[in-house]
């Protein structure tokens, strides 16, 4: 069973109707891959409310499709676990590393949203003060959304007040 | 009602199905939302392990008694490789595939029992309960 994906800005939403088959896996990864290549997506937002059981396997397989997605420069969100669900997932010890979770589609939004204007502070910081010294070893080029021009303009909106915070946030990230 | 379900596991929707007919019949039994779950969950490791490790096999859950208490007994069975080293799969976190090694001490965790028997070149058999409290 296909799973739909649906685009929403610089975003990717897939909701999984049942459980997944292994090809039915392979084909989301290879699907949200390619798209968030075309589409130039930063972060993936994968429903889950209609699983009612998430095992070993399931969460291998979920763990895969994020690391491969961040190997394409997405972030993934899972959202929509169920409490009996990741109750039943801490008593296996299962965990999902590099992975967000929230509880719904709005939460998962705000949280990429959030992590996004992160890293718009980041950026703005090495445009101003530190480009020399940083580089550009940290920036992304092939993110439009991320560019340094609308970085700016978007930072320079938002993050007035906060600036003394772009500083220590661009040395943490700018590993 | 009918108080026993034999589900071959011979593909990814037979687990599938192995774990909703775990559910109807633990809902039957008067389990709670959580503990359909966790019997759904452990139904789902053991079949996968089926489909893994041996290829096909069968699951059967049926409805147990033991003096005054009741609960759900689920079996599965196959007849592939079978394990040589029994204490050794049941370690967390060891897979001779590239799993997480989690299935079978996992299980055991979230049943009330749970055994074991394997025969190298004839197969395993899985054989859990979860009682009603
Ligand atoms: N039905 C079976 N037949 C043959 N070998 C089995 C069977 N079930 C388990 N095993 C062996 O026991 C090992 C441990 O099983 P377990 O379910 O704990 O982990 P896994 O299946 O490898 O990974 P995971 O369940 O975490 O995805 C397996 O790697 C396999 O070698
Ligand atoms: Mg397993």
């Amino acid at each position: 069973m296909q799973v739909p994906i649906l685009k929403q800005g610089n975003y990717l939403i897939a909701s999984v109707q049942s459980a997944l088959s292994d090809d039915d896996l392979r084909l989301l990864r290879d699907d949200l891959s390619d798209r968030v290549g075309r589409f130039r997506s930063t972060g993936v937002i994968i429903d889950v409310t209609a699983l009612d059981v998430i095992d070993s396997f399931a969460t291998r397989t979920l763990q895969s499709v994020a690391q491969m997605l961040k190997l394409r420069g997405a972030y993934t969100v899972i959202v929509g676990i169920r409490p009996d669900v990741a109750f039943v997932m801490v008593q296996l010890g299962l965990t999902l590393a590099d992975v967000g979770a929230a509880l719904d589609l709005e939460e998962a939004l705000e949280h990429l949203n959030n992590r996004r204007r992160r890293n718009l502070y980041e950026h703005r910081a090495k445009d101003t003060g530190e480009a020399g010294r940083l580089g550009r070893a940290g920036s992304s080029p092939n993110r439009p959304g991320l560019s340094p021009s609308r970085a700016n303009r978007r930072a320079d909106r938002e993050g007035q007040p906060r600036s003394g915070h772009a500083s220590p946030r661009s040395m943490e990230h700018g590993r | 009602m009918a108080d026993e379900s034999r589900i071959n596991i011979r593909n990814p929707a037979e687990i599938v199905t192995a774990r909703q007919q775990g559910r109807i019949l633990a809902v039957q039994l008067g389990f709670d939302g959580s503990e359909l779950t966790v019997i759904a969950t452990a139904i789902s490791e053991i079949a996968r392990n089926i489909l893994e490790h041996a290829k096909d096999g069968e699951v059967v859950i049926s409805r147990c008694n033991h003096r005054k208490r009741y609960g759900i007994c689920v079996v599965a069975r196959d007849f592939g490789p079978g394990i040589a080293d029994i204490d050794q799969a049941m370690q967390y976190g060891y897979s001779t595939h590239k799993g997480l090694g989690i299935g079978l001490p996992g299980t055991k965790l979230l049943m009330d029992e749970f055994h074991i028997m394997s025969v190298v070149g004839q197969g395993t058999t899985v054989t859990m309960k979860k009682w009603r409290h």
